[in-house]
């Protein structure tokens, strides 16, 4: 049995995030003895939200210093925490700031990591992390013989953890590391009416290029497009993706779709997000964007070519028709 | 003004996103079926990573590229005669898999060597650049790594800029959950940077640049030492493709009210 060490930073809020509550239904679900590893400003509120778990130990590096979230503070609070409990597995969701710190942890504990796993369980006696390759273009399972083992557990694959909040003992663990020469200055973040990336969202909008092409009338209708979709983006809280040949054209500086990104782009070079349904607009092509949905639950899709590769045997349901005459009367409806 | 800096990029190669992709399982573990013979460029990440690169070390006047590659000799070659056409930069070649099955901590190992032997170079004025991911492996976790074993400690992820101020500071933005970009300020080098795509359109070929790259990527390939990446103690249970195929309802010549209608009363469905 392996003994096992939840890594968890906290919020602003003082608590802990659903990804973090995620790698804890994990954690709880392969059976070992679980120590509970926190940093941020101060763990105890977010140790009181977790008691219920049943933690053997609840860990904690606190202070000013790791409220940031930040490569140097992080990977020695972590290191700290991974020596002090000494697991042989070390399990952590894979939010933007453990996947910076953890892989350069693992390597100073001459242990080994995996990132991006869509599942941890026990198979066969020993733990087996399933993750995608190759751009969630093949699917594989392994095991390693090196412990630690540091995993970090991707966001949405099992419920998160629910249980009762209680009152937990925590031990402060102490870190001694030279000042760090970075210093975080802030988060930039688009205005909350033009933010389009909502990682939380029901629906994921695709956007194709198609939205840029001449249509019927022989005329390109850019900024009828831009007005179509930002405002069912509202009207319906969805997030937006886009395929890589229109973030592409928005990148050359071309007046189309301002708003869109390379932090929308979705597919074989973009993200491929999670959210229970998808609906795609204008687009068009094979495999490397059908990636891009890979983790859509229900998909549909507007277009005007029946054939499409992007839509069929890969959406549940194909709408043929002209995605600016559907979006206008869909925004209508939800207006 | 801040003084020039040392950039090392690294990156391999990857298959064309185009191909079709098929795992095998052999003996030495999984790997593509028919690996050697599937078009390779240089791995997207890698590629912005790079980009950025001669893109800073122009505005730096002294400033070096590095490009530090492990991957089959031949397929760099092959990629190097595309890639050198970009920018300025030297290869330092190592002779070993690009397979996205390989572990990331050997070639972390592997590229960490492969810098390490780079003369002359200043190591108080490195940066090391590479793609946040690639599009292999996906690990996102060889560049941290490699800065660990180089002794590096400020490292960024996700980096969509990098902004050298007149103290010789930097600032850096990274992306973080949500769509926004974390911004931060690095005293000075050395530091690790894994690129997303920044903000640069990929250089159009520049014949002039390529001779001059290839005069020394040429002896670069043929000095490049064999490196292999034995995957200690990693098993590979199962590699399998997606089976998923879904039964595709197509609706045709529904008036687009009727198509607005079914999609809302879809979204609203809990």
């Amino acid at each position: 049995m392996e003994s096992i060490l939840l890594l968890a930073h906290i919020e602003a809020d003082g608590r802990l995030a659903k990804p973090a509550l995620e790698a804890l239904t994990t954690a709880l679900a392969l059976g070992g003895e679980l120590t509970v590893g926190l940093v941020g400003a101060a763990a105890q509120a977010a140790a009181d939200q977790i008691a219920g778990a049943g933690a053997a130990r609840t860990l904690a590096v606190t202070g000013d210093a790791f409220a940031q979230p930040r490569y140097a503070t992080d990977a020695a609070a972590a290191e700290a925490l991974c020596r002090a409990a000494g697991a042989t597995l070390v399990l952590a969701p894979s939010t933007s700031r453990w996947s910076r710190a953890l892989p350069g942890v693992a390597y100073r504990l001459g242990g080994r990591v995996d990132t991006h796993a869509t599942s941890l369980a026990v198979q066969n006696g020993a733990p087996a992390v399933t993750r995608w390759f190759y751009r969630q273009r093949m699917e594989a399972v392994l095991t390693r013989q090196q412990r630690p083992w540091v995993v970090l557990l991707e966001a949405g694959c099992v419920p998160a953890w629910s249980g009762a909040a209680g009152s937990a003992t925590v031990e402060t663990i102490a870190v001694e590391m030279p000042q760090p020469r970075t210093e975080v200055t802030g988060i930039q973040a688009p205005k909350a009416d033009e933010q389009t990336i909502r990682p939380d969202a029901k629906l994921l909008f695709v956007a194709g290029a198609g939205w840029t092409k001449k249509q019927g009338d022989g005329k390109v209708h850019g900024a009828e497009a831009e007005t179509l979709i930002l405002n069912f983006l509202r009207s319906a809280k969805a997030s937006l993706g886009g395929s890589k040949s229109l973030v592409d054209l928005s990148g050359e500086g071309e007046a189309v779709l301002q708003f869109m990104t390379h932090m929308n782009q979705i597919g074989q070079t973009g993200a491929t997000p999670r959210h229970p349904k998808g609906l795609s607009t204008c687009c068009h092509g094979e495999e490397p964007h059908v990636v891009g949905w890979r983790f859509i639950t229900e998909r549909r899709a507007i277009n005007l070519d029946p054939n499409c590769g992007w839509a069929r045997g890969k959406a549940d349901v194909l709408y043929v028709a002209d995605a600016f005459e559907v979006m206008r009367e869909v925004n209508r409806m939800l207006g | 003004m801040s003084t020039p800096f040392q950039i090392v990029v690294c990156g391999t190669l990857v298959p064309d996103p185009l191909q079709t992709l098929e795992p095998v399982v052999g003996p030495a573990g999984p790997s593509l079926k028919n690996e050697m013979m599937l078009p390779a460029i240089l791995d997207p990440w890698a590629g912005h990573a790079l980009f950025e690169a001669a893109h800073l070390a122009r505005k730096m006047p002294g400033s070096k590229v590095w490009l530090v590659s492990l991957g089959p000799k031949a397929k760099l070659q092959q990629v190097m005669m595309t890639v050198a056409q970009k920018v300025p930069f030297e290869l330092v070649a190592l002779d070993g898999p690009a397979s996205g099955f390989s572990d990331s901590f050997e070639t972390a190992a592997a590229l960490a060597a492969g810098i390490e032997a780079i003369a002359g170079l200043d190591r108080s004025r490195v940066l090391v650049f590479g793609g946040w991911e690639s599009a292999s492996r996906g690990a996102g976790s060889t560049l941290q790594m490699v800065g660990e074993r180089l002794g590096i400690v400020e490292q960024f992820q996700g980096v969509d800029r990098i902004a050298v101020r007149d103290d010789g500071s930097f600032e850096i933005l990274e992306r973080v959950e949500g769509g926004k970009h974390q911004v931060s300020v690095c005293s000075a080098p050395p530091a690790v940077l894994g690129w997303a795509t920044g903000n640069l359109p990929e250089p159009r070929n520049n014949p002039q640049v390529g001779m001059a790259n290839m005069r020394a990527i040429m002896p670069a390939l043929q000095r490049a030492k064999a490196t292999p990446v034995p995957n200690t103690g990693l098993s590979f249970a199962s590699v399998s493709l997606p089976r998923q195929q879904r039964e595709t309802r197509i609706v045709k010549n529904l008036p687009a009210a009727e198509i607005a209608r079914e999609i809302v009363a879809w979204i609203g469905e809990e």
